[in-house]
C-alpha cells in the first residue's frame, strides 16, 4: 500500500495549519518521499520533537502505509 | 510493551555506549537509511553496536514504542535517543553530532 503526495500534505496541514509543506516523490513509486515542513509551531522545540509532530500528524501511517519519508523541519 | 522486550532493549543500551537499531548488519545494511547512518559513524570512527531489527520482530516493533519513534534506524548515545537518519544527517553536517559525542565522552576521529 502506498500513500499519495496530496494525502501526506493534507495530514500534515491538518495538524500544522500554518505549515509550508514541500513534498517530493523521490523514487516515483509512491512509497519514498521527502518532506520539508516549515511551521511556527516548531519554535522552541528540539529536532526530535519537531519530527515527532510531523510523524504524529500522519496518524500511525508512518512505517505502515508509508514506507519512507525523509523529513526536514524548519521554524517559520 | 512486553517487559521482556523492554529488558532486551535496555540491556543493549546499558551495555553499549553507542547503539544503532538498524535493518541488516553493519557490514551488509539492508536499507539505505540505515546504511547512511552507519557510513557517518564509520567516517567518524565511532565504535558502535548495530542491532539488526530484522532478526527480531519483537525488538523491531518494541523499539518504535520505546523511543516513540515510528521508523528505523534509531541512534542512541549513552542511552539517549539522538534521532533517525534525517536528524543524524543534519547533525553530522552542522557539527552537532561531534559535539554530542564529545560531551558524552565517546571516542571519535576529530
Amino acid at each position: 500500500m502506498a500513500m499519495n503526495l496530496k494525502e501526506i500534505e493534507k495530514h500534515i496541514k491538518e495538524c500544522l495549519p500554518d505549515a509550508i509543506v514541500e513534498i517530493q516523490d523521490l523514487a516515483g513509486d509512491g512509497n519514498h518521499y521527502s518532506a520539508t515542513v516549515i511551521s511556527s509551531k516548531f519554535f522552541g522545540k528540539s529536532k526530535i520533537e519537531q519530527h515527532k509532530m510531523v510523524y504524529s500528524s500522519l496518524k500511525g501511517k508512518m512505517g505502515n502505509e508509508l514506507h519512507a519519508l525523509a523529513i526536514k523541519t524548519k521554524e517559520k | 510493551m512486553d517487559q521482556q522486550v523492554k529488558d532486551l532493549i535496555e540491556n543493549e543500551l546499558n551495555d553499549n555506549e553507542v547503539c544503532l537499531f538498524m535493518k541488516g548488519t553493519t557490514d551488509a545494511p539492508q536499507c539505505g537509511f540505515s546504511m547512511a547512518v552507519i557510513n557517518m559513524l564509520k567516517i567518524l570512527e565511532v565504535n558502535f553496536k548495530g542491532i539488526n531489527v530484522l532478526e527480531n520482530q519483537q525488538i523491531r516493533e518494541g523499539i518504535k514504542e520505546f523511543s516513540e519513534w515510528p521508523t528505523i534506524p534509531q541512534l542512541y548515545i549513552k542511552k539517549e535517543f539522538v534521532g533517525g537518519c534525517d536528524i543524524v544527517k543534519e547533525m553530522y553536517e552542522n557539527g552537532e553530532l561531534k559535539k554530542i559525542l564529545e560531551n558524552k565522552g565517546i571516542n571519535f576521529k576529530k
